[in-house]
């Protein structure tokens, strides 16, 4: 057991390698820093984090260094004696935000970071209120397309160099570098070779002020007046943490969230980049109904009472003719209330996992200099391009005992057998679920119901499309592929008169009330044994590990 | 002193000097080839520890103590890097022993090598030495044909191999870190230690990092032995416990408003006095000395007044200038405005600082503007402190940067406030001469 002595507040370390930056936070004490991230090489450059540091001896006295240390590259023992307000540390933490400022343009009222940038905070919090500086600031040329993703605004630029090693060290591109010397130096790519890698955008969460700006993102909000919640992206099986930022029920950015147990710090740019489709004016509001003459919208009591009615009418005669399709892109609860639903009618209803869209192989980084995987993984962007494949298919199997599967289905579509089919969807476009070759087979049945976001080949053969809520407009679980199961939190609303698929199933079951995903998760925890660790309702910051398939 | 005979230098001049043949017919590679029958690598090691030789590359660090820092036993490889990078202003040590007399140096880089156990050495030489390049190529050609390099040298068990490396133009690939990245290919950002070179240098190998001329001593060390070395200079200064002693041969080089600039070997502890009289044939044009830079522009400027301290390690931090340095003195006349000096020596740092640390990045660029704006005749009586207190906290020394650089950039504005105060405050009123132009040259 170690103890470390913070501003005079003790901490418990454990048997933890920490540094002072470290062990100050677990104190509750901020020691300021640029250039240091738990995910990169350390290179104590920026100065930010200048303390004292000293040690207490076994007499109870205390000696301290006689000059300031950089606290990320000083390592604390048993002993060890951590002080940020001693005038010297105080004193060269202002001299750093000084320098900082120096040759930094101050346009934050039209800097994208303003609101979350360090260099804000930190002066705000540890600088001075006034520069000394009465000399011209360097200017040097902005560089709006580093990237296809990333602009650069090279005057906003601290030169800590976290961009240029998370290139080198998680992605391995080694896109960025430093180009210059002294207050010239300024980050730059090789001519031809741009910020381009499905990481790209990670530079951006990393920069510390506004020198990077993602150009989704650019302009578009005032970062203040965002609503931030937890949630998790939908867009493969790694199942990334994230942040959902979300204004007036309008998604505009997704970020990581840190998570040990799922990614590590970062995510990919596609799923950054996957909430474009919540916002697409493309998706259904009202459920539609295909009648001779046409789709109509109907209401969704009306679509609520159709599909039961075409259920219980196929049910009675053969339930072996009706068919659930449980896509890998429900929520574990919305999976269980559809499935306990097609139960409640007849036990013999066929309930299959919908298709799992695999693009190549899994995409690990960092890469090699030749672009080839390398060694010690850092980051994984999945094959399996579905968040809830494991979540989905434990709860099939609970309820279906003889598996059957999407295939089968095809086949009794095709055989003519099939009376009725609710699919549900929620596929990307960028990786659609359904070939026409299979929509066109599924149409055969006679009762066709498509839960779905967006128009697909299968809602266009649907005798019913009932609309979809995104992922950033409910609550709900998905484990991810090593069985993680995290729970997300409603970013936004849903569109106006919409429900959400999980009320549209409580309605199917006649259950009163709304969705309360924890008290889903907590009858699933206690009924599936795969699922068990979910009977505590919360899955909590990380997630819990589940048993559920593999 | 007019007795003093040059060791260091001795060959330097003959007409032979350069290659093989000269070389040996003056007795060289005897010591190495007897010390690698006679001697084991810490025998090598204890000598060079005992005669009290302190490295020459500017830090003044005791080399023998510097090469018991390698892990024990280590199965290797171990590397020597030779930093030739030569890159303070005005210091040509190096460049002459490597174009005049190449093969003293590559006889102490072997006998280096045999005591670090090391079987490869980089000879890092600065990009404008291209004739030093070549001549040192010619001479490790040479040694490899004469079976003095390669596998099992002189038919010991010892086997070396060096390579020339051309440096990468920037005065930040003399420090010993940067130097080692910029040996691996990447750009000269020098790293933080611990872990020092010593435990993981080049290529995360333990490495020692000399300069030529250190390496140079290491010959006549072990040839001439410990007693002879210690029997040249000056003993530790008893009013500075810290100091430890300043023994052997230094080539002192001598720049700037003199009569006769160029190198000179003295003994250690030569006064910056006796250097400018005697050995650069007196300040020119008649004038007088207005002050010195004492060891390459990093250590600070001294006063006339100040010519009588001795040039060992000790001397220049008795008048509160930062050291030795490389003992390149530069003198400039009275006829000199301090702040064109002050200006030309920022101008260099602010160009040079690699930019990695805060402090030293913006502290060198903020500095020169400073003074450059001074020059214009646009400077305020508070930018002098300000130019003093950026000057006090950039360095190692107050703890706030990665290299000794920004320690460098430091000294010579705080030296030049402080001991020439007068004429900056004079300066403010006045602004520049009558009729001067300014060359403005930015440092980009
Ligand atoms: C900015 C900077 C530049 C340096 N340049 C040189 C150089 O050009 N040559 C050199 O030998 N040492 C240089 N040094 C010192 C080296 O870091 C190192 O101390 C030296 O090479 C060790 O050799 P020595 O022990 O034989 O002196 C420089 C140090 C700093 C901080
Ligand atoms: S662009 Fe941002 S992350 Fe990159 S070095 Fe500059 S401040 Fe740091
Ligand atoms: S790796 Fe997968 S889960 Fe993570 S951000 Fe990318 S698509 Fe989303
Ligand atoms: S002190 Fe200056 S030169 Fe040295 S590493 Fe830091 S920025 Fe580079
Ligand atoms: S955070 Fe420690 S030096 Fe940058």
């Amino acid at each position: 057991m170690a103890t470390v002595l913070v501003n005079d507040i003790s901490v418990d370390i454990g048997d933890e390698k920490l540094n002072c930056v470290q062990a100050a936070q677990r104190a509750g004490v901020t020691i300021p820093h640029y250039c240091w991230h738990p995910a990169l090489s350390v290179v104590a450059s920026c100065r930010m984090c200048l303390v004292m540091v000293g040690e207490k001896k076994t007499d109870g006295s205390i000696a301290m260094q006689p000059k300031v240390v950089p606290g990320c590259q000083t390592p604390v023992k048993d002993g060890t004696v951590i002080q940020t307000m001693d005038p010297r540390a105080t004193t060269a933490q202002k001299a750093t935000l000084e320098n900082l400022l120096l040759n930094h343009p101050l346009d934050c009222p039209v800097c994208d970071k303003a609101g979350e940038c360090l260099l804000q905070d930190y002066s705000f919090k540890f600088g001075n209120a006034s520069s000394r500086m009465v000399d011209e600031k360097n200017t040097p040329p902005n560089k709006p397309d580093i990237g296809p993703n990333v602009s650069l605004f090279t005057d906003r630029c601290i030169m800590c160099s976290r961009c240029v090693r998370f290139t080198r060290e998680v992605a391995g591109t080694a896109e960025l570098h430093v180009v210059q010397r002294g207050n010239h130096s300024e980050i730059d790519v090789f001519p031809g070779h741009p910020l381009d890698n499905k990481l790209a955008t990670n530079v951006v969460d990393l920069c510390p002020v506004g020198a990077l700006a993602s150009k989704d993102f650019l302009y578009k909000q005032r970062v203040w007046n965002l609503k931030t919640v937890n949630s998790v992206c939908t867009g493969c099986s790694t199942g990334c943490s994230i942040h959902l930022d979300t204004n007036k029920d309008v998604v505009y950015r997704l970020r990581p969230r840190f998570n040990p147990r799922a990614q590590g710090h970062f995510m990919c740019d596609e799923g950054r980049l996957g909430y474009q489709q919540v916002n697409s004016s493309q998706r259904f509001r009202k459920p539609l109904e295909r009648r001779e003459s046409g789709t109509k919208p109907i209401e969704w009591s009306a679509a609520v009472a159709s599909v039961d009615r075409a259920f219980r009418e196929v049910a009675g005669v053969d339930a072996g003719n009706a068919w659930f399709v449980l896509s890998p892109f429900l929520t574990l609860e919305e999976a269980w209330l559809l499935a306990s639903y097609a139960r409640s009618v007849s036990p013999f209803v066929r309930i299959v996992s919908g298709p799992v869209t695999r693009v190549g192989d899994d995409d690990t980084y960092p890469k090699d200099r030749k672009g080839r995987p390398a060694a010690n993984v850092k980051f994984t962007i999945r094959a399996e391009k579905c968040p809830n494949r494991r979540g989905v298919e434990a709860i099939v199997s609970h309820f279906q005992k003889t598996v059957v599967s999407f295939n089968d289905l095809l086949q009794a579509c095709d055989a003519g057998s099939a009376r009725f089919v609710y699919v549900t969807g929620g596929y990307s476009s960028a990786h659609p679920g359904f070939r026409v070759e299979d929509a066109d087979k599924l149409a055969k049945a006679p009762h066709l119901v498509v839960h779905d976001l967006m128009p697909s080949a299968l809602t266009d053969r649907a005798n019913l499309v009932i609309p979809s809520a995104a992922f950033s407009e409910k609550e709900g679980t998905y484990v991810n592929h090593a069985g993680l199961a995290q729970s997300t939190v409603a970013g936004c609303v849903p569109l106006r008169g919409m429900r959400t698929d999980g009320q549209v199933f409580l309605d199917l079951l006649g259950r009163k009330g709304l969705v309360r995903a924890e008290e889903i998760r907590k009858e699933i925890g206690k009924t599936v044994s795969a699922l068990a660790a979910l009977a505590q309702g919360s899955t909590g910051e990380f997630g819990v590990f589940t048993g559920s398939g593999s | 002193m007019a007795t003093y005979e040059p060791v260091l230098l001795r060959r330097i001049g003959r007409p032979e000097c350069q290659g093989i043949e000269g070389y040996r017919a003056d007795g060289g590679y005897k010591t190495l080839e007897r010390v690698l029958k006679e001697l084991t690598s810490e025998q090598v090691t204890n000598q060079v520890k005992d005669s009290g030789l302190r490295g020459r590359g500017g830090a003044g660090f005791p080399t023998g103590l510097k090469w018991t820092f390698l892990p024990k036993g280590h199965p290797g490889p171990i590397y020597l890097c030779v930093n030739c990078d030569e890159s303070e202003p005005c210091t040509f040590n190096n460049r002459v022993l490597v174009e005049k007399d190449p093969h003293q140096v590559l006889e102490g880089i072997i006998l280096a090598s045999y005591a670090i156990r090391a079987t490869t050495a980089y000879f890092y030489i600065r990009y404008e030495y291209g004739h030093g390049m070549r001549q040192m190529q010619k001479a490790i050609d040479e040694a490899y044909s004469a079976g003095l390099l390669g596998k099992n040298i002189l038919g010991t068990t010892f086997s070396l191999d060096v390579f020339v490396h051309r440096g990468a133009a920037a005065y930040i690939c003399g420090e010993e870190t940067g130097l080692i990245e910029s040996l691996e290919g990447k750009r000269a950002w020098p790293r933080i230690k611990p872990p020092f070179p010593a435990i993981e240098g080049a290529f995360r190998k333990p490495t020692i990092v000399n300069n030529p001329e250190t390496l140079a001593n290491v010959v006549h060390i072990m040839e001439r032995g410990v007693d002879w070395f210690k029997s040249i200079g000056v003993p530790p200064d008893p009013k500075n416990p810290r100091d430890a002693g300043s023994y052997g041969p230094k080539l002192y080089c001598i720049s700037g408003h003199v009569n006769k600039p160029g190198i000179v070997e003295l003994p250690m502890g030569v006064t910056l006095r006796e250097l400018v009289e005697k050995h650069g044939g007196g300040v020119w044009k008649g004038r007088k000395a207005k002050g010195a830079i004492p060891g390459g522009n990093s250590m600070g400027i001294i006063p006339e007044s100040e010519f009588d301290i001795p040039l060992d390690f000790n001397g220049p931090g008795t008048v509160k200038a930062l050291g030795l340095g490389t003992a390149a003195v530069t003198i400039f006349d009275d006829q000199t405005s301090i702040v064109d000096v002050l200006h030309n020596l920022c101008r260099f740092f602010a160009h040079e600082s690699c930019g990695q640390c805060t402090p030293c990045r913006e502290g060198t660029g903020w500095m020169l503007k400073i003074v450059e704006r001074i020059r214009r005749g646009q400077g305020r009586r508070e930018d002098l402190d300000i130019l003093e207190e950026v000057a006090d906290r950039i360095g190692i020394m107050p703890g706030t940067t990665i290299c000794g650089l920004a320690d460098g950039a430091g000294w010579p504005v705080k030296t030049a406030i402080r001991k020439f105060r007068p004429e900056f405050e004079s300066y403010l009123k006045t602004g520049p001469r009558q009729g001067v132009r300014l060359q403005m040259a930015q440092a980009h």
